[in-house]
């Protein structure tokens, strides 16, 4: 019991909240994690975390790898049911709505939050037929309604005005970048509220990189974005609010500038400092 | 002088392996080559005309005969040998040569071929005038021709009477295909209509509702046929009266004459006049029936193209069964079924079915299949057509439902192999947008597992092709007297028997009473058949191919 104690850390999440507060903007809460454990069988990956991501904010997870950053992260649209011998306790309120709730359909659940992977991985069918995809799942058929929201999409992921001429070739001949804006296209195709980026530029070269990060500016003023990311720059380049995990559990977190300037944890200190990691 | 510590490195540098592996590659090679070399050669060369020859030859008991016939084959035996066998052999004679000759005119000698000895032949040449005729019974006819008749009448004789006759064959074959038509066809049609009216009225005796109204509608139903039917057979006796007319006197090697009736005959040629162009004709021709016509004389002669349409089709048959309880299976074994020991054993027991020898599978579909299966279905659904069976007995189902029972294993591993190539991220991206598994399976995972599932279907339809042990009982027969595709009602009668290419060369070369005259066909037929599942093949790997460029994402 005392072990369990000593590796709870409570955040006061009102108080990141309102540091933000100050700068005039108001902040609503679009996704609460409260008391979340996950266990690989009999191996617990993620101990008791609590926290909550602003609406329409950029919110980074950080840590070394094997630290739960990707486990939390795949939990909000529940990809680790995929995974036969996950228990998970605890919840995760999306908009006040608990995610693991039994009457939440799990399919519905994943068109409110979309999911961007590290490696690219568009289907094997053509540009077009890629984003167009989830909407073809919801049995969306009108080919008006397809192209406009295709066209909406490749632009709302900068690819529009370099494929538009392009739609009909297969999506496996673009290149690593274009590839992985365009799973982003086909994420935010289906309009989610939330936008869920793991370590969505590290399969990528530094242009490609940039292009994503510019990517992520734009978006944010549209969907609630999770991004895990091993790069630290990267988190302080694009994140509003940087949380940073170590051994499954939730050490600090806070505003981006906060996190990084002036740290309140040793680990995270140590940790951004490069003394381990 | 080679050092041992040379030799060390050559071993140690890898050329020796390199070697070994390039003898084996070499060696299956050559075995290929040499067998497709064979059945080429034997198979190929069977159609083309050779010259006819005419010896004199000397008999064990010193008479000289006149023989005619083509050259088949040599042997040359020993002379120790030869002696033992109970020929007298000369000092001077170390070998003891023999043809073969095909002589024909089994309805007068009562055999096809003979073998005589090289140096009782006094005299041997190929006169121009010497002629062979097919003919649809008896094998050919080797002899000369002496005259054309019209009704017994005398209408060419001496040199106008080849080219009579050639053009009055050339007009009776063209009755003889009209005949054909309308017994096959119409007569046919006519009379399997009648055997539907008979087993309807048995049935519906059967259910008790058998009335005079019944019993009129059927009457009127059959009344009409029957006129067809005596439309028909007016018809056909005139063409018989037609074919029936003419007829050609020849004369044998010993003088003797024949009339051979031009209905009797499929084609005559005078080979020795033949020109390389009437050759190359004629062995297109001949080529051509070969593909396209029904078997005569017990198989021994004409077409196989009931025998090809029987493979192919069974072979379909078998790849529209197989593909979907494959797939099916492989689908729930790989994506639903959770993987434990349960599905551990289950995979074990599949791959283990591949290594059941094919005749248990035979057993098993004349055991299961023919008699359980089918014998429960005729009594649920064909009560009326008892005590003759309709499924209860082998047939073409059956037959194709024991290959796919055969092939399975080969659908379900390779297809389970093409699910788990494909990537997991694939399939998180499709569920991440919100899919249903179900969605995600059929959208993407299943497309992009179908190259597999064709090299499933592709090993399936090579090893189903070459099939024969477990037909033998489960359908296929040596003679079929119709295609299991034609044009009655419901046009695929899955229940009939059929005929199939491997089994005809075993039927044809070892169950024939004319092992000599079939032994081309052998040849032929396996070439046939090599083809056949080439082709069957090569349209499934086209198929595959299209289907890989299209997903390459495996690749990727």
């Amino acid at each position: 019991m005392t072990a369990q104690q000593s590796r709870t850390h409570s955040i006061d999440m009102s108080s990141v909240l309102r540091a933000k507060k100050d700068t005039g903007e108001p902040l609503e809460t679009c996704i609460k994690v409260e008391n979340l454990n996950l266990f690989y069988g009999a191996k617990q990956a993620l101990h008791n975390v609590n926290m909550e991501m602003p609406k329409k904010k950029v919110t980074a997870y950080i840590g070394p790898s094997g630290c739960g950053k990707s486990t939390l992260l795949r939990c909000i649209n529940r990809m680790n049911d995929l995974v036969d011998s996950v228990t998970i306790e605890g919840q995760i309120l999306l908009d006040n709505e608990n995610i693991y709730a039994k009457s939440v359909n799990v399919a519905a659940l994943r068109r409110r939050v979309g999911m961007v992977f590290q490696k690219p991985n568009p289907f094997p069918k053509s540009i077009f037929e890629n984003v167009a995809y989830g909407l073809r799942i919801q049995g969306v058929n009108d080919k008006r309604i397809l192209e406009e929201t295709v066209e909406n999409a490749l632009r709302g992921a900068a690819l529009w005005d370099e494929m538009k001429d392009r739609l009909d070739d297969n999506a496996l001949g673009m290149s690593g970048g274009q590839q992985q804006r365009l799973v982003i296209a086909r994420a935010i195709a289906i309009e989610p509220e939330v936008l869920l980026l793991d370590e969505p530029a590290s399969a990528l070269d530094p242009i490609s990189t940039l292009k994503i990060e510019e990517l992520i500016n734009e978006l944010k003023e549209k969907y609630t974005i999770v991004i895990v990311t091993h790069n630290m720059q990267q988190a302080a380049r694009v994140s509003d609010f940087t949380a940073f995990m170590y051994m499954g559990e939730l050490i600090e977190m806070g505003t981006t500038s906060e996190l990084f300037t002036n740290p309140t944890k040793k680990q995270t200190e140590d940790y951004i400092t490069g003394r381990y990691g | 002088m080679i050092k041992p510590i040379m030799i060390k490195a050559w071993f140690k540098s890898g050329t020796p392996w390199i070697w070994l592996n390039a003898a084996a590659v070499s060696a299956c090679l050559i075995m290929v080559v040499a067998v497709l070399g064979l059945v080429l050669v034997r198979g190929v060369g069977h159609f083309w005309p050779s010259g006819v020859l005419e010896f004199s030859y000397q008999e064990k008991d010193g008479q000289i005969k006149t023989l005619i016939g083509e050259h088949v084959d040599t042997s040359i035996t020993p002379a120790a040998m030869a002696k033992s066998n109970g020929y007298t052999m000369a000092d001077n004679e170390d070998t003891l040569v023999q043809y073969l000759i095909k002589v024909g005119n089994r309805d007068i000698t009562g055999t096809d071929f003979r073998w005589i000895v090289e140096r009782d032949i006094k005299q041997q040449q190929s006169p121009d005038d010497l002629l062979v005729v097919e003919r649809r019974e008896w094998g050919n006819f080797y002899g000369r021709l002496v005259a054309v008749k019209e009704g017994g009448k005398l209408i060419a004789e001496g040199s106008a009477a080849f080219p009579a006759a050639q053009d009055r064959i050339a007009q009776a074959l063209v009755v003889f295909k009209q005949i054909a038509h309308l017994e096959k066809k119409e007569v046919g049609a006519i009379n399997y209509s009648l055997d539907q009216l008979r087993l309807e009225q048995k049935r519906l005796q059967l259910e008790n509702r058998w009335d005079t109204a019944a019993e009129q509608r059927i009457a009127a139903e059959k009344a009409e046929l029957e006129i067809d039917y005596k439309k028909y057979q007016i018809q056909l006796s005139e063409l018989y009266k037609q074919i029936r007319r003419d007829s050609l006197v020849t004369k044998t090697e010993s003088g003797t004459e024949l009339e051979i009736p031009l209905a009797k005959i499929v084609r005559i040629f005078q080979p020795n006049t033949m020109s390389l162009i009437d050759k190359i004709c004629h062995y297109g021709e001949k080529i051509i029936e070969f593909l396209t016509d029904d078997p005569r004389e017990a198989n021994t002669e004409g077409g196989i193209f009931p025998a090809i349409f029987g493979t192919v089709m069974m072979v379909i048959m078998m790849s529209i069964i197989v593909t979907p309880f494959g797939v099916i299976a492989a689908v729930y074994l790989r994506e639903y079924a959770k993987q434990g020991f349960l599905t551990r054993l289950i995979r074990i027991a599949v791959n283990n079915l591949a290594g059941v020898p094919s005749i248990v599978y035979g057993v098993f579909g004349l055991g299961f299949f023919v008699y359980i299966l089918g014998g429960n279905i005729d009594q649920l659904f064909f009560p009326e057509s008892s005590p003759a069976p309709v499924y209860g007995t082998p047939g073409l189902l059956w037959a194709s439902i024991t290959l796919a029972l055969l092939t399975l294993p080969v659908v379900i591993v390779s297809t389970e192999e093409g699910l788990a190539r494909i990537p997991s991220s694939i399939r998180e991206g499709s569920l991440a947008l919100g899919a249903t598994k179900l969605e995600t399976l059929w959208l993407t995972v299943l497309p992009m597992a179908s190259p597999a599932m064709m090299t499933g279907l592709i090993l399936a339809v090579a090893r189903a092709a070459g099939e024969v042990a477990p037909l033998m009982l489960v359908g296929v027969v040596k003679l079929a007297p119709t295609l299991p595709l034609d044009g009655n009602y419901p046009f695929l009668h899955l229940d009939r028997k059929f005929m199939h290419l491997g089994f005809h060369i075993y039927d044809v070369g070892f169950q024939s009473p004319n092992v000599e005259a079939a032994r081309p066909l052998v040849y032929a037929t396996a070439l046939l058949l090599v083809l056949v599942i080439v082709g069957l093949n090569m349209s499934a790997i086209i198929i595959r191919n299209n289907l890989r460029e299209k997903y390459r994402a495996l690749e990727g």
